[in-house]
């Protein structure tokens, strides 16, 4: 399933930096067509499952679907600062992933950023507010 | 072969990525999401003497989304090198004149201006510093595009919806105020 994520990925060009200023120039549809369609096709699959069975093949255990955890500020902050550095680079941590093999040093820097990034907030976790 | 290396429309590769949520809930409880693997990553990494508690936890209990994120390299490198399209990314007119104007067009089927990520020292500051900004954004709001966006909006979480309109801000921001000054 990873397989075709990243595939998906790749071949719908989500994984362009140029469709992602184009998305947040407003100058196509495209980026915003594949974020409300996965949107809807995933509420619509996780009803109908809900209806179906409401269990999960591999062990039979009810499915559950995990609530993020309560917060006020860490939630619009994140985002706020993923958002800025997505804006800039293009990449957020799908394509990251997707694009490793592409031969670019640029991605695997990203990813290194990316990979420091969360190490440093794992040591400043404590200080944030929530 | 060709539908393998043409560009696929939004329609199917939106809800290609939208039944990623069903299905990992279906086959075991599990919630699609990328950025988790970062964490993930580094408590790998992590070397037993030095390191912080945050990342000592068991990972094995993630292999599955280790194994996800592995996938999405492997198809990332069918798609694009096995498969790769030969065609120039199918930007609207208006965007293209913007990246003309900008000094950041391509010149060939590049996913990534050449401008940007060939390696220069400014390039690989901007590079690390946005990476730094992703990672350590995505663990605070405890999730990026497809956490949030997808699975968070998905099954109606509040929480997602604050972390997406925080998203967009900050990417408005960027692409508007940062992104113009970088190709000069």
């Amino acid at each position: 399933m990873g397989t075709v994520f990243g595939f998906v990925l790749i071949r719908s060009e989500a994984a362009s930096w140029y469709r992602i200023q184009e998305m947040f120039y407003l100058q196509s549809f495209h980026m915003y067509g594949i974020l409300s369609s996965a949107v809807v096709t995933a509420f619509v699959g996780v009803q109908l499952m809900r209806l179906m069975s409401g269990r999960a093949a591999l062990d039979g255990a009810p499915i559950t679907i995990p609530k993020k955890a309560p917060g006020r500020f860490n939630y619009p902050l994140g985002g706020l600062l993923f958002g800025l550095g997505w804006g800039v680079i293009g990449l957020c941590p799908g394509p990251m992933f997707a694009l490793a093999s592409s031969g670019s040093v640029g991605v695997l820097l990203a990813l290194g950023g990316a990979l420091h990034g969360a190490w440093l907030y794992g040591f400043m976790r404590a200080w944030l507010p929530r | 072969m060709k539908v393998l290396s043409a560009p696929w429309p939004w329609y199917v590769a939106g809800p290609l990525i939208g039944l990623m949520v069903p299905m990992l809930l279906w086959l075991g409880n599990r919630s699609f999401g990328i950025s988790q693997n970062l964490e993930h990553l580094c408590a790998i990494t992590q070397p037993r003497t030095f390191g912080i508690d945050y990342f000592r936890y068991g990972w094995r209990r993630s292999t599955w989304s280790v194994v996800f994120m592995v996938g999405v390299v492997l198809g990332g490198f069918l798609a694009g090198v096995v498969f790769a399209n030969p065609d120039p990314v199918a930007l609207s007119a208006a965007a293209r004149e913007m990246f003309a104007a900008w000094g950041l067009s391509s010149t060939g089927n590049e996913l990534l201006p050449p401008q940007l990520f060939s390696f220069t020292p400014r390039n690989a500051l901007i590079q690390v510093l946005s990476g730094v900004l992703v990672g350590f954004g995505t663990r605070y709001a405890a999730g990026c595009t497809s956490g949030h966006a997808i699975t968070g909006l998905a099954t109606g979480q509040p929480q997602s919806l604050l972390a997406v309109a925080g998203i967009f801000a900050g990417g408005m921001t960027a692409a508007h105020f940062i992104v113009p000054y970088l190709g000069h």
